[in-house]
């Protein structure tokens, strides 16, 4: 079996020797730390583990998703899993799918100032200035679309001058959209209606009567959709 | 990336690539399936499972390492803790922020109920957040929800309780509305109707999808409406024990603040489980596709207090679960991939079996190749697995294919350096679900009363075995149903003295039976990774 390559990490400051190819996560826990915060789904989907990390000799600050990051030599990371933000609360249902509703509750999206810090540090790669741009016009549809894939790990606000907190204006941009631009779908009012007059409680009845050789026998005889 | 061995093993498979175009390994006969099953399946391996030998289950078969935490010693022993001095004090006590215990605590608030959230890591932190294909219902014209009973039962091998089936079928269409409502952004066609696709056993295309972030969009759709409609939410705070009254009715729960470390006592007309599944005990040391948070913590405390399980027996792993580059082991790899036609080889670029068995026969099949013939290529870490040829989809559908077909994995794996349209995907099966759990009837209330259980930590919907996209719809169902329920039956119950005497019963039961705990306590609510073990194996 191959050597193990082995790499120094510095874990708030603490010097730590660990393989090379775990990621930030993996890296942690190899350490000895058993992690509270910073640490969710493990796949990239749920944005709880955002991380900043410096190299030596690189004055850069990078940051990343510690289960989507393999940690490298001489890293120097500290996780920033809890960033303050204040959610406003609304009733989507009284709002109008408009730049002035996503204006009452986040003003801030006007201070913007362009610097792009919020596209470059977005561990989907998602242009979130771009989709802040369009909060400002109210076109909800294209910041509904550009915002999609966000997992609100909050990096994105961590490095916003403006304080804006992007990933709470792109939740209620999709939901003005989803709920008053989207049209709803006729098929599924239609069987909502059927279901509420009872329509299929008799059949259904009937099925949860069935002899298991009986359910059987149609499962194996349906009709499967092209 | 892959390492020069490993290089070096993909030429063996590259050899085989073009003898095996347009060429189908035979299928299993039945009897072969029946035979790889029982040999190699996890379900089947008597040395995973033992007999409960406490509680209400006495005598039933769980994973052992299911039962070495329902047979442990309550995190509260040795703790002083004054029942009557109550932190919290509502009419419905939700544990769990998933999407069950969203839904139910939306429900709940609706009815007018005064609704504590509690959960372990953040809400919304869950296995819903990371479902990706889709939801079942039955909302177009040619489709029903007798047709969906069908396909559902015949899923569960016919086991599945008919009462919660129906209600499942039954309600999907008004959840599908809801979260329409809501503004989830289901993808629809222009005139609003939903794209509608099949999935593995359905006989009409009902998976209603959110392109593949579908259970993410419905879980921070519901965690941001939870939050505008004013539930109290508790982050960081999980339940240890349920507590119960002088009566044997569920009065609450016993609330550990993970930062604080201290317990805290919360008061409840009705408490409803959502605590979701156990991937993180990784049965039989399979790894999973499931969340941190996914530690059995809710079979444990419901069972302690009384709670019967069911089907704890039977668990779903999935065929195709990435075993490298260890930074996404155990990940899912979309069943897509083989059914755009890669295959599985071995260590010898030798095809094993035929690529579109069903999930338990394939990865029964992937077991036996590499644990009974020993032919699986072993990696750095020491996980073991067999080759997914991916490129050959190229070969089949042309240039392109992967990237236009399968995106998400080519970004998955092209972010640690390996490219599946030139490089076979290295897999093995992971842990997926668990298809039983703590039994319920069709308002979610189980066997004590006062206490409802919803979403992955109850039992009997799936019988033995569930169908894709109906588990972020069960969660929603009985989210909802156990909600609403709650709400309206707390509204007539009057709390007795809280008592942990069921506790001091648990210990004493497990003396009486001569089960040695060997130090264990639980729930377990966090996993331990120290990754100590990998590096040894590694070194060898």
């Amino acid at each position: 079996m191959a050597q193990v390559e082995m790499v120094d990490i510095y874990l708030m400051g603490k010097k730590y020797s660990v393989p090379e190819s775990l990621t930030i996560m993996d890296a942690m826990e190899f350490a000895g730390y058993q992690l509270k915060r910073g640490c969710g789904c493990r796949a990239g989907f749920c944005g709880a583990c955002g991380t900043v990390y410096r190299i030596a000799g690189d004055y850069e600050l990078y940051v990343g998703l510690a289960c989507q990051t393999k940690v490298e030599h001489n890293m120097y990371l500290a996780q920033i899993p809890f960033f303050p933000a204040v959610k406003a609360e609304y009733d989507v249902d009284e709002l109008t799918p408009s730049a002035s509703s996503l204006a009452t509750y986040y003003p801030e999206i006007y201070r913007c100032i362009g610097c792009n810090s919020c596209t470059n540090v977005c561990p989907q790669d998602l242009n979130v200035m771009q989709y802040v741009a369009y909060a400002q016009r109210g076109d909800l549809e294209r910041c509904a679309s550009e915002s999609f894939d966000c997992i609100m790990c909050g990096l994105c606000a961590s490095r916003c001058p403006a304080h804006i907190v992007q990933y709470h204006v792109g939740i209620l941009a999709r939901r003005l959209y989803g709920k008053h631009v989207l049209p709803p779908a006729p098929h599924l009012q239609e069987r909502v209606e059927e279901i509420k007059a009872k329509k299929y409680d008799a059949d259904l009845d009937e099925l949860m009567k069935k002899a298991t050789d009986e359910l059987k026998e149609l499962y194996n005889s349906r009709e499967i959709e092209k | 990336m892959y390492t020069p061995e490993m290089k070096e093993l993909i030429k063996k498979v590259e050899e085989t690539r073009p003898q095996r175009v347009g060429v189908d390994f035979p299928r299993m006969t039945p009897e072969e399936r029946t035979e790889v099953l029982k040999n190699y399946h996890p379900d089947f391996i008597e040395e995973g499972f033992r007999p409960l030998k406490i509680g209400v289950n006495k005598g039933e078969n769980a994973p052992q390492e299911l039962a070495d935490l329902l047979e442990a010693r309550s995190r509260l022993e040795g703790v002083e803790l004054n029942l009557e001095e109550v932190a919290y004090d509502v009419d419905v006590l939700v544990i769990g922020g998933g999407g069950a215990g969203a839904a139910a605590a939306l429900m709940a608030k609706e009815q007018g109920a005064e609704v504590l959230l509690v959960t372990k890591l953040r809400f919304g932190d869950a296995n819903t957040m990371m479902a990706q294909g889709g939801i079942q219902a039955a909302d177009k014209p040619h489709d029903s929800p007798p047709i969906h009973y069908v396909d559902v039962m015949g899923g569960g091998h016919f086991t599945n309780i008919p009462e919660l089936v129906r209600a499942l079928v039954n309600d999907a269409p008004m959840v599908i509305k809801w979260l329409e409502e809501m503004g989830t952004m289901f993808d629809k066609e222009g005139n609003g109707t939903m794209v509608t696709a099949h999935g593995g056993g359905t006989s009409r295309k009902r998976m209603h999808a959110a392109r593949d972030y579908t259970g993410a969009e419905i879980m921070r759709t519901l965690r941001d409406e939870a939050i505008n409609r004013g539930v109290d939410v508790i982050e960081f705070c999980s339940a240890v024990e349920l507590i119960l009254d002088e009566e044997g009715k569920a009065g609450g729960a016993v609330l550990y603040n993970l930062e604080t470390e201290e317990y805290l006592v919360a008061r409840a007309k009705t408490v409803i489980l959502a605590m979701g599944g156990a991937g993180r005990l990784h049965y039989q040391n399979f790894p999973t596709t499931n969340h941190y948070g996914a530690t059995a913590d809710g079979l444990v405390m419901g069972y302690r207090a009384g709670a019967k399980l069911a089907f704890m027996d039977t668990i779903q792993y999935h065929p195709t679960g990435a075993a490298y580059p260890p930074q996404i082991l155990g990940l899912l790899v979309t069943e897509a991939v083989r059914g755009r036609g890669a295959t599985f080889l071995n260590i010898d670029g030798e095809q094993f079996t035929y690529h579109l068995e069903t999930r338990d026969v394939a990865s029964a099949a992937i077991i036996r190749e590499c644990v009974g013939r020993k032919k699986g290529i072993t990696t750095p870490t020491g996980m073991v697995g067999v080759w997914l040829d991916s490129p050959l989809i190229e070969l089949i559908h042309g240039e392109g294919a992967i990237e236009r077909m399968l995106p998400a994995m080519l970004r998955q794996f092209s972010r640690f350096g390996v490219d599946i349209r030139k490089e076979p995907m290295l897999i093995y099966p992971t842990l997926h679900y668990q298809n039983g759990g703590l039994l319920i009837d069709e308002h979610g209330q189980s066997n004590i009363e006062n206490l409802y259980v919803a979403g992955e930590n109850a039992g009997g919907i799936h019988g033995r075995n569930r169908l894709m996209g109906n588990s972020l719809l069960d969660i929603l169902v009985f989210g909802r149903r156990a909600g609403l329920h709650a709400a309206e039956k707390s509204k007539g119950v009057e709390v007795k003295k809280l008592t942990l005497d069921h506790i001091d019963a648990h210990h004493r039961e497990l003396e009486e039976n001569g089960v040695d705990t060997a130090g264990r306590v639980s729930p377990m609510l966090l996993p331990r990774y120290t990754h100590r073990e990998v590096l040894e194996t590694a070194v060898e």
